[in-house]
């Protein structure tokens, strides 16, 4: 290990204020969330009554897992697309519109979400779907994928072209060097990106709600629509328990897409 | 400047099997090229490769010996001609379906396999048997020494430890052709050196056949039997180390394969079984009558440095009392001292430069010339090589 270079009182200061800046409204919401009192803004003493009450909240519970849902398959599906994408985009010979299929597949990532939800909205309407759970699924496919395809890409970027060339040349047809080499290299990358894609889909708000359909509220919608109507003390449980999973994939994907770094670097000494 | 292959070739069809048995060649290339996009990267390559023969492409970058070598490989087709090993046409044929193997530049081995493993990888895929697979690894680990280090994965060994997997790995399914693609270029000098010598004691072991591509010349040189010089996506010529270095097909392969001396001349007069050819920078040179008879126009005469000899004074002999050796007067102009050879560098009385390498034969430096020191130049006219520019 590096020594850390000891910062200066300056740049302790900086780095204080900044974390503060990003955290301490986080902060006070999970303390929040332990308060007795029925008052959002006064203090009552430690109390797990608003997990309780949450647990015991039916039409919240549904949405919740109605999220659940949504984020598992949404990122199942996009993670699927985005990494035939990611491989037809960086394995394929130069077909033609190539980079025009880059540049379109990349698109999601800038396009304001509102834009991206009144079209998929019309869509939907113009196909006279039933819209509900498949609806938000697909449209949280379409959002995720391309952020799928960004972190496949950019580890089958640094992979070494001659790995899947040295094992058709050990025996290999195609099919099966892709299967035994590449993939085995780049599931770090994928798994961080189903990762993503999970967390993305778990608290979009804005695309959900022009996708969806009465009795099929996801979490943000339901919570959005609580507070509307003034802010109880069990949206902070909710909330805490929602960073709180949030934090756990997070920490994950980043994990996995560090050891997806630090393989394959073959010049790595000992 | 390529030996054109007669396009009728006898009795392929007929020799199936073995054909080596029947003396035709392991490997044989017929007008082969590949074009990328407008650049012709292989234009009409012929060329036969006889079993247990260690084969060297040597070239500069860029000149197609890398392409032509992935052809073998199967990773680029050719636009034309084929590629025929022991009769069978394999030109269209996937990496897989060929039996050679290749070891890579970079060496590509699996970095998320250990060695064990690497080396396993293309047995597996042959359906070998497990049993089969361990005694196959133990015998390949032996073979390159990497006994101790199977369980070790790639980024836990050192270039010269990884070099040796990749052979191990390449030589596992025992490939009727081992296609190498600058296999010491990462090693370092005293290593690459230690290397080549494993190396061409391996091939000569395992009788099989090595086709090894390097720009490095020397390298080529030391373990080749045959080298093929590439220029721009032809053969320019196809000879053994020592043929290549005294006798190159042309000015530019003589440049390219060591040092030379080159004047630039024109007439030419015939002097019994010499030439004659006046150059503009060492007057008139008296050179052996070359076995290929040259045509007129410009040539030019070239001299290898260590064929250049020094003297104080001009030979004694008969034969320079008598004008058959080339004899240049000049001052010492460069001294370069290299251990082994020093070489001088020669500026003549008659204006140009002639670079003679002497062997330091002794410890003291008696026989040194110095700088500004007048000094004769002189050879034979059999060590001159009359090359059409």
């Amino acid at each position: 290990m590096r020594k850390i270079a000891r910062l200066s009182r300056f740049n302790v200061a900086s780095l204080a204020l900044g974390l503060a800046f990003l955290y301490l409204p986080i902060l006070i919401l999970v303390i929040y969330s332990f308060n007795a009192s029925r008052l959002v803004t006064v203090w009552g003493g430690w109390s797990l009554r608003w997990y309780h009450e949450f647990f015991n909240d039916r039409a919240m519970i549904e949405a919740a897992w109605m999220s659940l849902r949504v984020a598992v398959s949404s990122a199942t599906i996009a993670t699927l697309l985005g990494t035939l994408a990611a491989v037809a985009l960086s394995r394929g010979e130069r077909f033609r519109g190539r980079t025009l299929f880059s540049g379109m597949l990349y698109a999601p990532l800038v396009m304001p979400e509102v834009i991206t939800g009144l079209s998929l909205l019309l869509l939907f309407v113009a196909l006279n779907a039933e819209r509900g759970f498949w609806t938000v699924t697909i449209a949280h496919t379409t959002l995720t994928m391309c952020f799928v395809a960004v972190v496949v890409q950019s580890r089958l970027g640094s992979l070494d072209r001659s790995l899947e060339e040295a094992a058709m040349d050990l025996g290999c047809d195609p099919v099966r060097a892709f299967v035994a080499v590449t993939l085995p290299l780049i599931a770090p990358a994928i798994v961080a990106g189903w990762m993503l894609a999970f967390t993305l889909s778990l608290d979009d708000l804005v695309i959900a709600s022009f996708t969806t359909g009465p009795g099929s509220a996801t979490l943000p919608i339901r919570i959005y629509s609580e507070v509307r109507l003034g802010v109880k003390p069990e949206i902070n449980a909710i909330c805490t328990l929602v960073i709180a999973l949030i934090a756990v994939v997070i920490v994950i994907a980043s994990l996995a897409s560090k050891l997806s770094s630090s393989q394959g670097e073959s010049a790595a000494p000992l | 400047m390529t030996d054109e292959l007669p396009k009728t070739h006898v009795a392929i069809g007929a020799t199936d099997g073995d054909a080596a048995a029947a003396g035709q060649p392991l490997l044989r290339i017929e007008g082969v090229a590949k074009t990328f996009g407008t650049f012709r990267a292989v234009d009409g390559v012929s060329l036969e490769i006889k079993a247990g023969e260690f084969f060297a492409l040597l070239g500069p970058s860029g000149c197609g010996k890398t392409t032509l070598l992935r052809m073998l490989a199967g990773f680029e087709a050719p636009d034309e001609g084929r590629i025929l090993l022991s009769g069978r046409d394999i030109a269209q044929a996937l990496p897989h379906e060929r039996p050679i193997n290749m070891m890579f530049q970079n060496y590509a081995l699996f970095p998320h396999l250990s060695v064990r493993d690497n080396i396993a990888f293309g047995l597996k895929r042959a359906g070998m048997a497990r049993a089969e697979i361990a005694t196959r690894v133990a015998e390949m680990v032996a073979l390159v020494k990497l006994e101790g280090l199977e369980k070790r994965k790639p980024d836990q060994l050192s270039g010269g430890q990884r070099q040796r997997v990749a052979l191990a790995r390449a030589l596992a399914r025992r490939p009727q052709l081992l296609l190498l693609d600058e296999p010491l270029a990462a090693l370092d000098k005293k290593l690459r050196e230690s290397t080549q010598g494993e190396l061409m004691e391996l091939q000569r072991r395992l009788g099989m056949t090595f086709i090894i591509v390097t720009h490095d010349q020397e390298e080529a040189m030391t373990m080749a039997d045959r080298i093929g010089v590439m220029k721009s996506g032809r053969l320019a010529q196809v000879a053994s180390p020592r043929e290549l270095y005294e006798a190159p097909r042309s000015r530019w392969i003589a440049e390219f394969v060591g040092d030379v001396n080159l004047f630039d001349g024109e007439s030419k007069l015939r002097d019994g079984h010499r030439l004659v050819i006046g150059t503009r920078d060492a007057g008139a040179l008296v050179v052996a009558e070359p076995r290929e008879p040259v045509g007129a126009g410009r040539l030019a005469v070239a001299i290898r440095p260590e064929k250049v000899k020094l003297s104080r004074r001009g030979p004694v002999s008969e034969a320079g009392r008598e004008k058959a050796i080339n004899r240049l007067d000049g001052v010492i102009a460069d001294i370069c001292y290299l251990g082994g050879t020093t070489t001088y560098k020669v500026k003549l009385d008659t204006g140009g430069m002639v670079q003679a390498s002497v062997a330091n034969s002794a410890r003291t430096d008696v026989d040194a010339y110095s700088l500004n020191q007048h000094v004769v130049a002189w050879f034979t006219p059999d060590d001159c090589m009359v090359l059409q520019s």
